[in-house]
């Protein structure tokens, strides 16, 4: 019984996380550009800086 | 990254919209992304890949014509956004946070039920049932939301509908459940609201999705044109002004390839002006100083000046637009299969779950005993399947069609496009192309073709657009020239080398309904290049499926006699010419009055009433923007063929649909004897629910293929 009084508020509490965790990225608008999202990582962001030629 | 970093808040700095549907790669987002904020004055650039759009932050002073100079500088084809996009973004969003916490709710109820359902007992069950009821309540009121408030309508208005059975069923069963929590029951059904509310939010949700991802692609396609014209005031100076600051007297100057954006008269220099969109005319019509000429008319030929006669309200555009809003009013409401079912469904189940109470009580069960039967009929035979029965063929088959080029604006279409059983065609633009295209190439030599393509490359005129996309589609490369040149109404000239070379107007007679052009070579001219509207690709086929799925076609045009009459010729169809756009909704009226479904197929302004008032109605990409809006699904691409694929593809999908309600009435068959003799337990309530719901979706899967 003391083992389910922990680990039932354990176990809601990493759900809720969860939960508050997709809020966030939805409200982060993560999702607002899946297709891009993915042609994203193909982008090279770290070239030299132009004065560095 | 930008030396020009504004000094205002970037709060206060104003944000710009634009489509850019050309963007196709990683290296098209750092292009767009790096490029613009280069531009003095642009602060930052940020791209929707997905919905193909750019977002400018920047400095005041720049104004649309600048913004989007700055974008295809960089080689993107821009069209501004700014407020055409409906404001129900939002809408997606909140019904995708209900279902999550619906989702959340459930998984956790579920994981207590299941202890409780495994023999939990005394003080364990009570502490499972409270904890259940503490997720549940609160989940319920914020997931459950959506359907309380739809039903509430309903009921207000005197109407029932499928949200009026779910809400009394997920609030009389919260309500029974917190009552058996707190006298120590041994059944509490919040496993089974919550579940309830998960899987209808989620058929909401698909609904919903399906809706926004069209009309982005919608939005995408539309020109959002014509946004202004360059106006020369006395002093012979000229400045843009925005479509609504036009006024009558003002003098505007209108390129070749440009669309007018007012009413007027020509005041000075002659071109053809091309009708199609506006009355489906074919053939251009050739116009001089002292000619009327309308507003979304494209000048081909010659920049010409035209003094503003009529704008905005006045035109001949804006008289269309009323009509198309009468006729959209006047489109008698269409009633959703899901709804034409809740009708019968509702009030079957009310009366079920009342006849069991009563019964019970004469039975002398005792009231609550029959209260708990009662709510097991009502969950039981809660529309779970139902709700997901229809959003999950839907969202299915959208996807198969956009896929394969058509957009479907939403769920209704796919009904109404199951039940057409007659097709009207516009002509231009609809079974033609409604562009110039070259009627025969192979004239040209090899070398020919290369100067042709690079002298064409260089000019916006139709005829030259025309030409390099039937070189470039013959894998023909261009050429090197120097010294290009543009002469307003006269063509293209360079120098190949050392030889002149042009691409100009022909001397010689062209035959009727043809647009010319020639290739010069150092003095070596060409015989003309025709060309002329083509019938879409595959529309002979096209029209024999139809026939063939009981849907017999005619032809509606705004064109004349002898215009239509080798396109219906072509097609062996029947057809009604110089129809103006009353007469097009008469005829539609008539048909309907007869009982006959239309689908409309029609690109042009002069069509958009039409599309409006149809059953159902269809448009090609390339139609108006108006038309475009009217229409219930667009095609893309030249091809004639997506008419007679999302027919069959709508047939399907109702075939799913049907099969789908079959089976959860079936299931309804099976369970609700149990519920009413008082035999279902919770568990049976939970596995029956979700057993339906999965076996509703994988049917629902099978519409992958349906647009093949």
């Amino acid at each position: 019984m003391s083992g389910i009084a922990v680990l039932i508020p354990i176990a809601l509490l990493l759900g809720l996380g969860g939960l508050f965790a997709f809020f966030w990225s939805l409200q982060s608008g993560q999702y607002e550009d899946l297709d891009g999202a993915s042609l994203r990582i193909l982008i090279d962001d770290d070239r030299p800086q132009e004065d560095e030629r | 990254m930008n030396a020009l970093a504004s000094p205002v808040a970037g709060d206060t700095l104003p944000e710009t919209l634009f489509s850019v549907p050309g963007m196709r790669c990683a290296g098209c987002i750092a292009k767009l992304e790096d490029g613009l904020p280069r531009t003095p004055g642009i602060v930052s650039a940020r791209v929707n890949f997905t919905a193909k759009r750019v977002t400018l932050t920047h400095l005041p002073e720049l104004q649309m014509p600048a913004l989007q100079q700055a974008i295809s500088a960089l080689g993107f084809e821009a069209q501004p956004l700014g407020s055409a996009l409906p404001a129900e973004d939002g809408r997606s969003g909140d019904l995708l946070r209900a279902v999550a916490v619906a989702g959340f709710a459930a998984m956790n109820i579920m994981l207590l039920s299941v202890s409780v359902w495994s023999g939990a007992e005394g003080a364990t069950r009570d502490l499972f049932h409270w904890l259940s009821a503490g997720i549940a309540l609160p989940a319920i009121a914020f997931a459950g939301r959506p359907f309380f408030k739809s039903a509430w309508n309903a009921l207000r208005h005197g109407r029932t509908n499928m949200d009026v059975p779910i809400s009394i069923g997920v609030i009389l069963a919260s309500a029974l459940s917190l009552f058996e929590t707190i006298v120590h029951g041994p059944h509490a059904y919040f496993d089974g609201a919550v579940m309830l509310l998960f899987f209808l939010l989620t058929g909401r949700w698909l609904d919903s999705v399906m809706r926004d991802r069209a009309r982005d692609g919608v939005t995408a396609l539309l020109k959002h044109a014509p946004a202004g014209a360059l106006v020369i005031d006395t002093d012979g100076r000229s400045s843009w002004l925005d479509v609504s600051a036009l006024e009558p007297g003002m003098t505007m100057l209108v390129a070749a390839g440009e669309r007018l954006a007012a009413d007027g008269v020509v005041a000075d220099g002659q071109s053809r002006i091309d009708l199609a969109l506006l009355t489906g005319e074919s053939k251009p019509v050739a116009v001089a100083t002292g000619d009327r000429v309308h507003a979304g008319t494209l000048n081909l030929d010659a920049p010409v000046r035209i003094k503003v006669l009529a704008t905005g309200e006045d035109t001949v555009i804006a008289d269309i637009a009323r009509l198309m809003d009468q006729a959209a009013q006047s489109r008698s409401r269409y009633v959703r299969i899901a709804d034409r079912a809740a009708r019968l469904y509702a009030p079957a189940v009310h009366t079920l779950a009342a006849a069991s109470f009563i019964g019970w009580m004469i039975a002398g069960a005792g009231w609550h005993q029959s209260l708990l039967i009662a709510v097991a009929v009502l969950i039981i035979t809660c529309p779970c399947a139902l709700g997901l029965a229809v959003p999950a063929a839907q969202i299915v088959a959208a996807g198969a069609l956009m896929r394969s080029g058509i957009l479907i604006k939403d769920g209704s279409a796919l009904e109404r496009l199951a039940e057409a059983d007659r097709v009207l065609f516009d002509k231009t633009g609809t079974l033609t192309l409604g562009r110039p295209e070259p009627v025969d190439l192979s004239a040209l030599r090899p070398e020919q073709k290369s100067v042709a393509l690079a002298l064409a490359r260089s000019s916006r005129h139709p005829l030259s657009e025309a030409l390099r996309r039937a070189l470039e589609r013959e894998g023909v490369a261009p050429s090197d020239l120097t010294d290009i040149r543009e002469v307003a109404g006269t063509g293209v000239s360079a120098n190949f080398g050392l030889k002149p070379v042009a691409l100009r107007r022909p001397d010689s007679v062209v035959p009727e309904d043809c647009l010319a052009t020639t290739l010069a070579i150092d003095g070596e001219v060409s015989a003309a290049i025709l060309f002329s509207d083509q019938i879409r690709p595959a529309a002979h086929e096209t029209v024999g499926k139809l026939a063939e799925l009981g849907l017999p076609a005619t032809i509606i045009s705004g064109d004349r006699a002898a215009a239509v009459a080798p396109v219906a010729r072509a097609l062996g169809l029947t057809a009604q010419t110089g129809m103006l756009p009353q007469d097009k909704l008469d005829t539609i009226a008539r048909l309907k009055a007869r009982g006959e479904k239309v689908l409309m197929v029609g690109d042009g302004l002069n069509d958009g009433p039409a599309l409006a008032a149809g059953h159902v109605s269809m448009a090609p990409g390339s139609a108006s923007d108006a038309g475009q809006i009217a229409a219930d699904a667009i095609f893309l691409g030249d091809s004639l063929a997506p008419v007679a694929t999302a027919i069959r593809a709508a047939r399907a999908t109702q075939k799913v649909v049907r099969q789908n309600f079959a089976m959860a009435i079936g299931y309804n068959v099976v369970a609700v004897p149990l519920a009413i003799m008082g035999l279902a337990t919770p568990l049976i309530a939970a596995l029956a629910m979700s057993g339906s719901s999965l076996i509703v979706v994988a049917n629902a899967l099978r519409l992958r293929s349906a647009a093949t």
